[in-house]
């Protein structure tokens, strides 16, 4: 390959939505990111996320950063010309026992006792009033207005255009062989030549605890593949992304008409290929929730299901800021099937700590030393 | 327990039936899906029919649709179980099969597995192709077998390739008024070269050249100057055709245009598993790459038949007993010396039935025009996705099919991308001005037909 | 746009959009369609466009219909039986912009 180096301010290795989102926030800021993309862009998780815009939910530890984000996605067609297809339809998480709503009490008083107000407790007439189509069983739950869902594609596109137009480089087809820091420069070999950079992001996904190795900083990551599925289009029905208390589901209809149903069920994964299989014994799981959720559910088609290469840590965190071993290193990766929604805010983060060296948002429980020697 | 079987067999066509009959003729535990409701696949389909009920209509279907009735009659007199509307949704690596009958979904563990799924049409997208009155020619001769239906006014056929004119004739043998037919892209010279084998191995040309006679004799206009342009024109239906010849712009009236430009494997379950393929640049589609005996790259999952690589129905059935062949060895029912003077004669045949392939590959050279599609044409029927559409999705930044899927929804649709993912693919390639390898295709996942939520979930 | 060629086969009898129509026995509900005189089977979800079965071979979807209460079925795929209910299907209701 050639022999030459290519020069960049900042070297981003991973082109998915975090590693997008990272270089439009640098090349915002005036620097030039260039961004190293093994496959093409948004390969993975970042198109095979059902792109839910999620607070609700949340750990207590990523709400300061969601509610941030969420201000991004709100702004997203000023910042960058594109929306992402994003719309604020809302989130609902169903109750369907006296238990789950027991649960949904404790969650929203938990979320206030923090000094969040965005959770609201629903009963079932308010629950039938947002999700008309919903099951009989559904006796209310939480509702999250300005919340919603967006086109990850797109999203990731939209990042990657505008940094692009705002000096950064985006390479596919360009995996990282090697790493390596000589003279406060890092050296970044790949199958399609060298790359040198005073900085360095690792935003590589499922694939960041390799190259957080390479820094010398130690992640225990499992990747996984996580399942999806969508029917053909159907006449509209339901305008909120849905999930459920006690069940594993995450159901959308999109603008299109089509329903895109997750909900964390895993198949299998091969790193090296790149490909994933699918389960379909999880998937009939998958499919019980939507139809139990929703009986309009049973007749539809399913037109296509995939699963994204995400990667998971042992605590379900992800991990972002400096790396512990390296000097002149950030990470932004294996954020657990729940990282799309960050992805606007956690960007701007780290073109903060490289640009200002600190952030105003608590990273700390992100950190990449927290987990214990293995 | 897992329901299991020592060889599956997909699709019973040529393929499949000689396959499935010889393998369970030695002892194999076989059974055959099928998505029709009676077997031929669609080369003789409802052949069992027609020779039940309507005999007489072999006057005009000809002899070689007749000769799937002995097929047929071998393979329903054999042990091999037939489950007939029964549709394949699933094939893994690990030989699971996902089936869905009556509307019950359920999984079957195979030993080995045989795919022969045949072919599909190339699709042919021409401005107004998806009006009502536009259909392809093998849907035409679909209906003229399994129902005796006819075009009620004068038809157009428009196109190129050897069904187009054995559909031409069987309409001029049973008295169906055919108003034209135009033929796009010029006959190659170039295939002349092959001719001569083709005719001395094969009696491929002889037929096609008596149907082509046969056509004339009946007084059919058959415009042969490279026709180009074709345009269906109708607002809630088509109305008529236009199109140009040798430089002068045509039109006929028409209710029902019928259009062909070939056919291409059909490889969506292939890709859906996913096996290994190549571009096969000659016959311009994807193709699993094969050994001698149709095993593909992954451990017991083979193809046969046209879904291997167009061969034709005769080649088809050789084919099939050859995978049958290989798994019986496989599975110790036959021994060595018996397997070897089988699978010779098998062999012989289907060598000399290849030798008319280069000819018709030749003549009909499978259209290169993806350039030319207008950008108002739809290329994705599902999704009524335009190849303008597609092109700006390129300039977008995508680079392949799956990236202008995401951004146009181009292959999304229940077809899933059967329709468009060549043209959409071969759009990218011309406008980035790549191979279609380096292009690659939609990636399939299953299901590869649509199951509803209650099939899946009343899967155990 | 079809004609029967033979006009004695046996028959079984089904509704079309509520209007009944003989079919012939054995033979796919987008058959007896083409040859009822209107060959429409849906609206596009996208523009509300017509269509008409294009296929037949079960590799098209344009010929999904309701039948007999099931949504989105391959006519071409499916035999007629007596007293079957066939549907075309409309546009889907679109999603609020």
């Amino acid at each position: 390959m050639s022999a030459a180096t290519h020069e960049a301010d900042v070297v981003i290795i991973g082109g998915g939505l975090h590693g997008c989102s990272a270089a439009y926030h640098l090349a915002a800021k005036g620097l030039k990111p260039i961004v190293l993309e093994k496959n093409v862009v948004a390969r993975h998780a970042s198109s095979a996320s059902a792109g839910g815009v999620r607070r609700l939910g949340r750990d207590p530890a990523e709400i300061p950063l969601a509610m941030a984000s969420l201000e991004l996605w709100h702004r997203m067609g000023d910042m960058l010309g594109a929306t992402g297809d994003f719309r604020a339809t809302g989130q609902v998480r169903v109750a369907e026992t006296e238990a789950d709503m027991a649960a949904c009490a404790a969650r929203v008083k938990l979320t206030r006792s923090l000094g969040y107000d965005f959770e609201r407790l629903i009963d079932r007439n308010e629950l039938r009033r947002l999700v008309p189509a919903v099951s009989p069983a559904g006796m209310g739950g939480i509702h999250v207005e300005r919340d919603g869902y967006a086109f990850p594609f797109k999203a990731t596109t939209a990042f990657r255009h505008k940094a692009e137009e705002l000096g950064a480089v985006v390479r596919e087809g360009t995996g990282v062989t090697g790493l390596d820091r000589r003279s406060d420069r890092w050296e970044v070999a790949t199958n399609a030549g060298n790359f040198r950079a005073p900085v360095l992001v690792n935003a590589a996904g499922a694939w960041g605890g390799e190259m957080a190795a390479f820094l010398g900083d130690k992640v225990p990551i499992e990747p996984t593949a996580l399942m999806m599925m969508v029917s053909e289009r159907m006449p509209h029905f339901v305008d909120p992304t849905v999930g459920a208390i006690s069940r594993k589901l995450s159901f959308k209809q999109m603008q299109s008409g089509t329903v895109v149903i997750g909900g964390g069920f895993k198949g299998l994964v091969d790193r090296i290929t790149e490909l994933t299989e699918l389960n379909f014994q999880h998937l009939a799981q998958s499919a019980r929730n939507a139809a139990a959720i929703f009986p309009i559910m049973k007749g539809a088609r399913l037109i296509r299901c995939w699963a994204g290469i995400e990667g998971f840590t042992p605590d379900d965190l992800p991990v972002i800021g400096p790396s512990k071993a390296a000097p002149a290193a950030y990470h932004s990766f294996a954020f657990c099937g729940h990282g799309f929604q960050l992805g606007p805010i956690v960007g701007a983060i780290t073109a903060e700590l490289i640009v200002n060296g600190k952030t105003n948002l608590p990273i700390e429980p992100f950190r990449v030393d927290r987990f214990p020697a293995h | 327990m897992t329901e299991t079987v020592d060889l599956a067999v997909i699709g019973a066509g040529p393929a499949g039936m000689a396959a499935a009959t010889l393998a369970a003729e030695h002892g194999l535990d076989v059974v055959v899906y099928d998505d029709n409701a009676e077997p031929g696949g669609q080369i003789y389909r409802a052949v069992e029919t027609v020779a039940r009920d309507r005999a007489k209509d072999f006057a005009f279907l000809g002899e070689s649709y007749r000769a799937g009735a002995e097929l047929t009659r071998a393979f329903r007199a054999s042990r091999a179980r037939y489950e007939p509307g029964t549709t394949v949704w699933l094939v893994q690596k690990d030989r699971t099969i996902g089936i869905s009958r009556d509307g019950k979904a359920r999984m079957v563990a195979a030993k080995r597995i045989l795919i022969a799924t045949g072919a599909l049409e190339r699709p042919v997208p021409i401005p107004g192709w998806t009006l009502p009155g536009v259909m392809s020619v093998g849907a035409a001769q679909s209906v003229l077998k399994s129902a005796a239906l006819a075009p009620k006014q004068p038809v157009v056929l428009a196109g190129k390739g050897p069904l187009l004119f054995l559909v031409a004739a069987q309409y001029v043998a049973a008295g169906v008024k055919i108003a034209a037919i135009l033929e796009t892209g010029a006959r190659k010279w170039d295939a002349l070269p092959h001719l001569w084998q083709a005719w001395s191995k094969t009696n491929y040309i002889g037929k096609g050249l008596e149907l082509i006679r046969a056509i004339e004799r009946a007084g059919v206009t058959v415009v042969r100057n490279a026709v180009s342009d074709l345009k269906a024109i109708g607002r809630e239906r088509v109305e008529a055709v236009t199109f140009s010849a040798d430089g002068s712009p045509g039109r006929i009236e028409t209710a029902l245009l019928l259009l062909h430009e070939g056919v291409i494997s059909n490889v969506q379950l292939t890709m859906a598993i996913p096996v290994k393929h190549a571009w096969n640049a000659t016959q311009r589609c994807w193709q699993p790459v094969l050994d001698a005996r149709g095993n593909t790259d992954v451990d017991g999952i083979a193809v046969a038949g046209d879904s291997g690589g167009i061969a034709g129905a005769e080649a088809a059935a050789h084919m099939g007993r050859i995978a049958a062949l290989d798994a019986l060895r496989a599975f110790g029912r036959i021994d060595g010396p018996t397997f070897a003077a089988m699978i010779v004669v098998e062999e012989v045949a289907q060598k000399r039935l290849l030798a008319a392939r280069p000819f018709l590959d030749a003549l009909y050279p499978p259209p290169d025009t993806a350039a030319a599609i207008a950008d108002d044409t739809i290329v994705c029927r599902c999704e009524e996705v335009t190849a303008g559409d597609i092109r700006k999705a390129v300039d977008l930044g995508c680079t392949g099919p799956n990236q202008t899927k995401s951004f146009t929804r181009a292959g999304m649709g229940p077809c899933q991308g059967r329709m468009c993912g060549l043209t959409v693919a071969e759009i990218i390639a011309a406008k980035l001005n790549r191979p279609m390898e380096e292009i690659g295709y939609y990636r399939i996942r299953p299901p590869i037909k649509p199951l509803t939520v209650g099939e899946l979930a009343a899967l155990e | 746009m079809f004609r029967r060629l033979h006009d004695n086969a046996a028959t079984v009898t089904i509704t079309i959009d509520g209007v009944t129509t003989k079919a012939a026995v054995g033979e796919s509900v987008a058959a007896a369609l083409l040859a009822s005189g209107d060959p429409r089977c849906r609206q596009t979800p996208v523009s509300g466009a017509p269509r008409a079965p294009y296929c037949l071979m079960g590799v098209c979807f344009d010929c999904l219909m309701e039948i007999d209460g099931e949504a989105s079925r391959q006519a071409c795929m499916v035999t007629v039986r007596e007293g079957m209910a066939v549907k075309r299907s409309p546009r889907p209701a679109p999603m609020t912009p």
